[in-house]
């Protein structure tokens, strides 16, 4: 196989939670030991609910936050072991588009302003050029280059996202994390920010991890999909092969818990007991065995680990499937 | 049969810096005993502010009902007292929110909570009423019920506080519940079991529900029937069946062609093109002709909302009351 454009092995991020008095500090697993490549020109797709550990995942695998362990390996060259410098050429390359298009704006900005950020902490061109670029980009995500001298507050919600993509765009990067990006829209916009989407991947030969909670949402623009519950991987594969047939328990009930659009189907539904637990005090053995209902003696001592089940590219850690 | 509750020709204004702005204008429908009605339709489409001004809660001072009456079993709503509304509001008509947090007060336990509006409505005393309160937390399917009336909301997760709202809203057993959104801000897994005890609370009580979304999945789930807001306005109204298998309305169509399928899979999404126009700057004619692709030179006139079939309605020029479909035709030739 062609060699990885991201690999990422045993990605943690530990949150301190300070004790009480004479109590010693905790830590919140937030990311515990994920470990995935994403090959160039794809899109790998990250699942799970609130507290999962997915967009912690994508802040520390492109060092936003730095992690506590593990490594990231993009186009051979190990993030974590680079000095401050190095690593900043390299967010050219690596950019990130957020879930709130209200928040990651600052209002006092101009669009203009908000896009020639980029290019100017780079050094990328003259100003001549730079403004160039900032209309050329404001094209390409389809808002024309007249809005530059607007501010965020004049936009919709979709619009400010097509903003945002512009200011992770403008750089030409090549890979993407795209942290939610459509969560907050209504289905009207949605649809046409993931048009968008997928038409700059195409355009511009991107690579995407993306990352959302709406299982539909990350079938249609994955080609490869991993889901993640209490800060682990508890199953990745192919698209085709997780949604046709999901290996791990947890998403089986996350896929049969997922509302159709269809008034006459319907499906026979896990329905799961419970909340997630907390992160902070995560269950021995498998995490999820509190609410697994295939739950065995072995699930409450013995964590599972992420291996494949089919001698291809579907891995799933349960017990279920390691006889 | 007569309808437990009859919305006609309401319209709802909001004063504004520049002028007084109309979220809902002129919007007819109607609830059975024992059905749920959805109320679907995108952000600012007036859905919220509908349901509010049911309950009476539109923001004093700010917002009126302008126009139109709102009936419930044989009272008209609209026009009435802040007393006489507090008698049907909380006991007869409940409703639950968004965003369970934020509808629950952190500085006092769930019982005192549970507890005060048992107290108010029915009329027992301190003991009688915790009683209630666990009993009622029981029925929601909280575990630990006794311990939890002690705890404040902080300490519960997201679900559970949903749960306590939907205890809450059901402990005077109300003979219609608003629903809005109730769970947009929870987990599918979490979603799935609030819709499980919505449906099981829902068939046990016999009462009817008016759930506002904008989640299709969710609609087609929970609902009998089901209300197309845009802009303020109904644009359509039809069975749920009917409503998935037959959309008349472009916009109808727009959205069911938009929402990404777990089933099929598509290269391309349909998207309605634009966005929804402001309350200040609504289009002359129909509201949705900039963003249609049917468009035509009736639309400089807004279209009435019009019987298509029995039970079926919708306002667009290329429905014929009781007739033909002429946007599929149209589809067919571009």
């Amino acid at each position: 196989m062609e060699e990885a454009l991201l690999q990422i092995h045993d990605l943690k991020k530990y949150f301190p939670v300070k004790g009480k008095w004479f109590q010693p500090t905790t830590h919140v697993k937030a990311v515990d030991g994920v470990s995935f490549s994403i090959q160039k020109g794809e899109t790998v797709g990250l699942v799970g609910e609130s507290g999962c550990g997915k967009s912690t995942t994508g802040r520390a695998l492109l060092h936003l936050i730095p992690p506590t362990g593990g490594e990231v390996v993009y186009r051979g060259k190990n993030l974590s072991t680079l000095s401050n410098q190095e690593r900043r050429l390299l967010r050219r390359e690596l950019q990130i588009v957020f879930q709130d298009p209200y928040a990651s704006l600052d209002p006092r900005m101009k669009i203009r302003d908000v896009l020639l950020e980029p290019l100017e902490i780079h050094g990328i061109g003259s100003r001549q050029e730079q403004l160039k670029k900032v209309e050329e980009i404001l094209e390409i995500v389809g808002l024309g280059g007249h809005y530059a001298n607007r501010y965020p507050h004049e936009f919709s919600g979709g619009q400010r996202q097509r903003i945002g993509i512009a200011r992770s765009l403008i750089l030409r990067p090549s890979l993407i994390v795209a942290d939610e990006p459509v969560s907050a829209l209504d289905v009207s916009i949605q649809s046409q920010i993931l048009n968008l989407l997928q038409d700059l991947q195409e355009q511009f030969d991107l690579t995407y991890l993306f990352i959302s909670h709406d299982l539909s949402v990350v079938k249609h623009i994955s080609d490869r999909v991993g889901v993640m519950y209490l800060g682990r991987l508890v199953e990745f594969a192919p698209k085709e092969a997780l949604y046709a047939a999901p290996a791990h328990p947890y998403t089986q009930a996350l896929l049969s818990a997922a509302p159709v659009a269809k008034p006459d189907s319907k499906p026979q539904r896990i329905i799961l007991k419970g909340d997630v637990p907390n992160p902070a005090h995560p269950p021995s053995g498998c995490a999820f065995h509190t609410r697994c209902p295939h739950v065995m003696d072995i699930c409450k001592s013995q964590r599972p680990e992420l291996t494949t089940i089919d001698g291809a590219g579907h891995l799933a850690a349960c017990h279920l499937h390691h006889s | 049969m007569q309808p437990i509750l009859q919305v006609e020709d309401l319209h709802i204004s909001f004063r504004g810096e520049d002028g007084d702005l109309h979220p809902v204008s002129g919007i007819d429908f109607h609830v059975h005993a024992g059905e749920t009605l959805g109320i679907v339709g995108e952000s600012g489409c007036g859905k919220s502010v509908t349901s509010l001004s049911i309950m009476g809660l539109l923001p004093k001072g700010i917002g009126r009902v302008s126009g139109g009456s709102i009936r419930f079993q044989d009272k008209t709503i609209t026009g009435m007292t802040q007393k006489e509304m507090q008698k049907i509001r909380g006991n007869e008509i409940a409703m639950i929110f968004q965003e369970p947090m934020t509808s629950l007060n952190p500085v006092y336990t769930i019982g005192e909570q549970l507890g005060e509006q048992i107290r108010l409505h029915l009329g027992l005393g301190k003991r009688e009423a915790l009683d209630k309160a666990v009993s009622m937390l029981q029925i929601v399917g909280i575990p630990r019920a006794e311990q939890i009336v002690k705890e404040y909301p902080h300490q519960l997760s997201g679900g559970m506080r949903q749960r306590v709202m939907i205890a809450m809203a059901m402990s005077c057993d109300p003979k219609l519940l608003i629903a809005d959104e109730p769970t947009t801000a929870l987990d599918v897994t979490i979603q799935a079991q609030i819709l499980d005890l919505m449906r099981e609370l829902k068939e046990e009580k016999g009462t009817s529900i008016i759930f506002i979304t904008h989640d299709l999945g969710v609609v087609a789930e929970m609902c009998d029937r089901v209300v197309v807001m845009y802009a303020g306005q109904v644009i359509e109204e039809a069975t749920v069946r009917e409503l998935f298998e037959n959309p008349k309305h472009p916009y109808t169509k727009g959205l069911i062609a938009s929402i990404p399928s777990l089933e099929q899979q598509r290269r391309r999404l349909y998207s309605v093109r634009g966005t929804v126009p402001h309350p200040s700057a609504m289009p002359p004619g129909c509201r949705f002709a900039p963003r249609c692709d049917y468009v035509h030179e009736a639309c400089h006139v807004n279209p009435p909302l019009l019987n298509a079939t029995e039970g079926h309605k919708c306002r667009c020029w290329l429905v014929e009351e009781g007739g033909e479909d002429r946007g599929r035709s149209l589809a067919a030739n571009s």
